[in-house]
């Protein structure tokens, strides 16, 4: 075994590594970007180098730094993680260069199942079953031939395609030829290339994956399935094992065809193959040569550690077991905890946590704890919440208790989302395709609690109490009652709570920061949390953010004469301006546009007028709140 | 510290009987300032808020630190006092927190007969100016007002202490470094004019707030000019063209936050004047007063059972136990604050004189606070006592309260009658502060004396001219006597007429003290010495 490991990646993965690698007496060093200079792997770590500026392309995607921090720290071996640089070859190869261990498959198996095309040759070469499909000469009628052979319903997607453009679903036959010139000019249009493949289009596809690990003596295991079908925007937001809906015999041989296709590739490591199941048929997906975010759940059926098991054979240590060793033991299920808000179509979230708090009985992969900040720079995931149970039941039941004590303030989150969808029927049944979030829609996404509005301004009140006989917080009133309205904002929202006295406030008392409230004529436990003029209450897993506005002069002065002036609302950068200084600008025109976490804002002008200032460019960076625009009325 | 303990059986008969006339008492005083501080008609008000303005509570609400305490004064003013309802005297004042800062607030209602000047309201402003200048605090006015209510000119206008001297004493407060601040939030007619015009400081509401010396219709009866308010002594006038005012603000809320923003800028410092300590609550729950207050005054009660119920720990230092027992003097603290109690415990002899006269010499060299907790009905009378001397005995705790330079607070707890009201700081005496309970009566001397005394001088009178009265007559005399001093006895009447600074619910007496006590135990650390108020450039 190694002495010394090298961790080349960030955030719950580089803790999780780190955490084994520390139990088998293995010196760690951790890898960190500037934005992570505090962070909790860097903590976690024994020692850590830098590896250059926030945005991973300078720092966790650059492979010199990577193998700088190497050489300089001596490590034996270097994890990649998932993600970042974890699928790529050059890394894998440099590795094998530097003579230091690479704890994943060699340069090769990457790359034969990098490319989705050559997989997909590969794994059918070894008996896998793959989408029927058809790729090859253009010939409309060739084309219309194999999609009578594929069968219908059926896909034309653009070969090199991605986003939707230049896909087609086709119900039956008839529709076929003209939802190929459809797909033909849209592709043309989009990529400038009208190459089409077809595919048999599958209408309840669960995603199953097989987990596999194989040593470098031809050993290759399979650790059962992973039911990943619970996803938005083909991001995973629950995964179980096993499968629900997975029958002994489908397990078997998805399980065989999985280690036949690992070893066709002399594949080391552990690697995920992934599936597309339908009506008892499965077809090989892809191949993930690395580490699942996911794992947790298989670890906990199947008792095992798999980085451990990564890390021994990489140190070329035979696998301990056989396929016939390997048991399930009731059943896991995780879900993701993100930094975004399901009420703004998931935006992604950032901002410094103000308080993390994780629910009792169950297992917690994170890479952040209180204070830790959620940057724009990386995933936004917070952690992975793992529960195991001894039926799916009670897996769920655990997993959901943890969740709604699970007390996170400073960004939008989605736990309260994810209660949602572990108590929705579809789940619940287990027998749920990919389209189960989308099917649902805005039933899943949680109302904003307002029934805490009462609780925030008492606290906000007694907040005030001071030494002075003059601020009690309870706004003492000669013979008249001690009414106070506390101005509080909610989800952008303004609006104003009376309140008498400070007599609930007297159970706020919390000593773990928590206190109790009533809510629909049930005293519950709620989370509090106060980060500046910030109050979070958090309870049952969902947290209000709520403010205590007074007025702001400033603002109302210039509103008085028409306040032309635009900040940034979040950080980001900008990406494109329509306008000049000296432009006379339309109420409400855009006038650039601002990327932050992926997404485009366009900026609008706020009144009728003439551009006077525009301190940005494209391309700058700007820091939430900074000047971006200032038109000024014309008299 | 000695800690009082009390003997009161709070399960006992009479301690619920107490309770539950007290508790009426402080529940009728509740609605009725309830109702007064609705202000106005529901037309006027409906009217006032219409045109964008805040109510007057509400202005106030938004001036004050949000959860701070507003010590309010004299709501009572001017409760049946005239014809015309006139509630809260058409002023709103007291003691609030502003941006950190304790300051006077005097803030028109103009649901109230357009907020104009009645004697009461004059009487009120001057007083809460008084407060002012006495602890100093700096004054914020929230005008909104129509100036003198013509019809009482005569008692508004000329006197010493008639409109006049609001101005007089705003130039006085500014020349001594109290902070003179206005916003104007309505009209400002006339000599109104000059309450902004003599702050340091002034704010003005635009399309709402107008200052002018003749409003458009003096002016067009005058000249002939017809012009409109808003550009006769408009906000942007004032704030753009005349300066009249300094600062322009967009609606009620936008002013009292730069009122707010003001307050904050000043740096004065604050020393205290004298040496506090950690508080404590006392060890009876204020509640208990219900119950230890006798249902009828003239029972005799321990009043060491009300100080346990006011002071920290229910720790009290007693002076002279044993001497003149019907006068409780001692050392104790309230919320930290040092305070020197005097308490009637029964009728004012000569040995309690002298130990009043003694314990308030000792208080005022100490620099201890005086809190006199009044419920008397006067010095004992008769042969003996006046041959002992007792009026000159009287005189010198009367000397002592008079002249003694520390701050002085009075409770009225029970009675107030006769010269008993004069040892134990009546409202003559200079005190900072004085408050009067619901149970409370004062007058020269008691109904039922005056009723004799009268009674008797007119039999004396008509014996005198041979004449005879008739008992009945005798009888129904009295009657009219005892009603008419019981009427005017009434705490509310001399509330009504600022006999005091307001009635208050027993149970908040600690609570009121404390307040008061703080702004009067400091001291600005530099007070200024200049000849002149600021001048308005």
């Amino acid at each position: 075994m190694f002495q010394r490991l090298l961790i080349a990646n960030r955030g719950e993965i580089a803790c999780r590594v780190i955490r084994t690698a520390r139990r088998l007496g293995i010196e760690t060093i951790a890898v960190y970007s500037d934005a992570d200079r505090d962070a909790l792997h860097v903590r976690s770590a024994d020692r850590a180098i830098r590896i250059g500026p926030a945005p991973a392309r300078d720092s966790y995607l650059r492979i010199e730094a990577i193998m700088a921090a190497v050489a300089a720290s001596g490590a034996q071996a270097l994890h990649p993680g998932y993600g970042f640089l974890s699928e790529n070859p050059d890394l894998a190869q440099a590795c094998a260069d530097a003579g230091c261990a690479f704890v994943g498959p060699s340069a090769n198996a990457i790359r034969s199942m990098g490319s989705k095309i050559g997989a997909k040759r590969i794994v059918a070469a070894a008996g896998a079953p793959i989408v029927p499909g058809f790729h090859g000469d253009q010939d409309p009628a060739v084309l219309e031939r194999a999609a009578q052979k594929i069968g219908f319903p059926l896909l034309i997607k653009a070969s090199a395609g991605g986003g939707g453009r230049g896909m087609r679903i086709v119900t039956k036959a008839a529709e076929f030829a003209s939802a190929l010139t459809g797909a033909r000019r849209e592709s043309k249009a989009a990529f400038g290339d009208d190459d089409v493949l077809l595919e048999r289009y599958l209408t309840s596809p669960k995603h199953i994956e097989i987990q596999i690990i194989a040593d470098t003596h031809g050993n290759t295991v399979h650790l059962f399935e992973r039911d990943c079908s619970v996803q938005r925007r083909h991001q995973k937001v629950i995964e179980e094992a096993p499968g629900p809906t997975i029958s002994p015999a489908l397990r078997a041989r998805m399980g065989e065809a999985a280690v036949k296709a690992a070893a066709a590739i002399n594949y080391t490591g552990a690697g995920t193959i992934e599936f597309i199941v339908e009506n008892d048929e499965f077809y090989f997906m892809e191949m993930n040569t690395r580490l699942q975010v996911e794992h947790p759940v298989t670890e906990a059926i199947v008792g095992m550690d798999l980085v451990e098991l990564q890390l021994r054979v990489a140190a070329g240590e035979a696998l301990p077991f056989r396929q016939a060793d390997v048991h399930a033991n009731g059943h896991a299920i995780e879900v993701r905890v993100y930094a975004e808000n399901p009420r703004r179509k998931f935006l992604p979230s950032t901002g410094k946590l103000a308080h993390v708090q994780f629910g009792p009985g169950v297992r917690v992969d994170t890479g952040v704890e209180t204070g830790a900040e959620v940057s724009m720079h990386y995933d936004p995931m917070i952690a992975k919440v793992i529960a195991h149970g001894g039926t799916r039941a009670e897996a769920i039941g655990r997993l959901d208790r943890a969740l709604a004590q699970t007390r996170i303030a400073g960004v939008e989150h989605n736990v309260a989302f994810l209660r949602q969808v572990l108590g929705s029927g579809s789940f619940l049944s287990g027998d749920y395709d990919t389209g189960l979030i989308a099917a649902a829609g805005a039933s899943l996404i949680p109302v904003e609690e307002t029934r805490l509005d009462e609780v925030a301004a008492v606290l906000f009140a007694q907040r005030r109490a001071s030494e002075s006989v003059w601020q009690r917080g309870d706004a003492f009133r000669v013979n008249l009652p001690h009414r106070q309205v506390v101005r509080i904002e909610r989800d952008g929202r303004t609006r104003q709570v009376g309140i008498d006295g400070l007599e609930a406030a007297a159970a706020a008392d919390g000593s773990d920061g928590a206190i109790l409230v009533n809510i629909a004529g049930q005293r519950v436990p709620c989370g509090v949390c106060f980060d500046d003029d910030t109050l979070y209450l958090m309870q049952g897993g969902a947290t209000v953010r709520i403010r205590e506005v007074g007025i702001d002069v400033d603002h109302v002065a210039a509103d008085m004469d028409g306040d032309g002036r635009v900040c940034s609302p979040m950080p980001g950068q900008i990406i494109a301006i329509h306008a000049q200084i000296g432009a006379t600008v339309k109420r409400n025109q855009p006038l650039l546009v601002l990327e932050a976490m992926k997404m485009e804002h366009t900026i609008l002008a706020p009144l009728e007028g003439v551009i006077e200032r525009l301190p940005v460019k494209v391309g700058d960076r700007v820091d939430d709140g900074a000047e971006l625009v200032v038109v000024v009325k014309q008299s | 510290m000695a800690v009082l303990r009390s003997k009161t059986d709070p399960r006992a008969d009479a301690f619920a009987a107490n309770a539950l006339h007290h508790r009426a008492l402080s529940a009728d005083l509740r609605a009725v300032v309830g109702q007064i501080a609705l202000g106005g008609d529901e037309r006027s008000r409906a009217r006032h808020t219409q045109r964008g303005k805040l109510l007057p509570r509400e202005r106030i609400e938004t001036l004050l630190d949000p959860g701070a305490s507003f010590l309010e004064t004299s709501q009572l003013a001017g409760h049946e006092l005239y014809d015309d309802v006139v509630p809260s005297g058409g002023v709103i004042t007291g003691v609030g927190r502003v941006s950190g800062r304790e300051c006077v607030v005097v803030c028109n209602d103009a649901t109230v007969k357009g907020g104009t000047y009645y004697p009461i309201t004059v009487k009120k402003h001057l007083r809460a100016q008084e407060i002012a200048l006495e602890n100093p605090l700096p004054c914020i006015y929230l005008v909104d007002s129509g100036g003198a209510f013509l019809p009482m000119q005569e008692e508004v206008f000329p006197d010493r202490h008639h409109f006049g001297r609001i101005f007089y004493n705003q130039a006085n407060m500014s020349a001594r470094g109290i902070a003179q601040i206005a916003v104007v939030m309505g009209s400002c007619t006339a000599g109104g004019a000059y309450v902004p015009a003599m702050c340091d400081q002034a704010i003005i509401v635009r399309n709402q707030g107008t200052i002018f010396l003749g409003g458009p219709p003096l002016v067009k009866a005058a000249t002939g000019e017809e012009v409109d308010a808003e550009s006769l002594g408009g906000g942007d006038v004032h704030a753009r063209i005349s300066g009249v005012a300094d600062h322009l603000a967009a609606n009620d809320e936008h002013a009292l936050a730069i009122a707010r923003e003001i307050v904050a800028s000043d740096a004065t410092l604050y020393r205290a004047t004298v040496a506090c300590q950690a508080p404590a609550a006392p060890l009876y729950p204020a509640d208990e007063l219900y119950g230890v207050l006798p249902k009828d005054t003239r029972t005799p009660y321990d009043v060491r059972e009300v100080i346990a119920r006011l002071v920290d720990g229910s720790e009290f230092h007693e002076f002279k136990p044993l001497y003149g027992e019907t006068l409780v003097t001692g050392f104790a603290h309230i919320e930290g604050m040092p305070v020197a109690i005097v308490a009637n415990n029964g009728i004012l002899f000569s040995e309690s004189a002298l130990k009043g006269a003694h314990f308030i010499q000792l208080a005022d060299r100490r620099g201890v606070p005086l809190l006199f907790l009044q419920n008397i009905t006067g010095f004992m009378v008769g042969k003996k006592y006046e041959n002992q001397g007792i009026a000159k005995d009287g005189a010198k705790m009367v000397t002592a309260v008079a002249c003694a330079r520390v701050p002085k607070f009075t409770v009225v707890i029970g009675g107030s009658f006769g010269a008993g009201n004069y040892a134990m700081c009546g409202r003559s005496y200079g005190g900072r502060m004085l408050w009067t309970w619901p149970n409370a009566r004062i007058s020269v001397m008691g109904g039922e004396q005056a009723a004799h005394v009268l009674a008797t001088v007119r039999r004396d009178g008509a014996a005198a001219r041979g004449e005879s009265w008739p008992e009945a007559d005798q009888q129904s005399f009295m009657n009219e006597i005892r009603g008419q001093y019981d009427a005017q006895g009434h705490p509310y009447y001399a509330s009504a007429r600022l006999w005091d600074d307001g009635v208050i619910d027993p149970v908040d007496t600690r609570r009121v003290l404390a307040l008061a006590l703080s702004v009067a135990c400091r001291e600005p650390a530099s007070l200024t010495d200049a000849r002149f108020g600021i001048f308005r450039m």
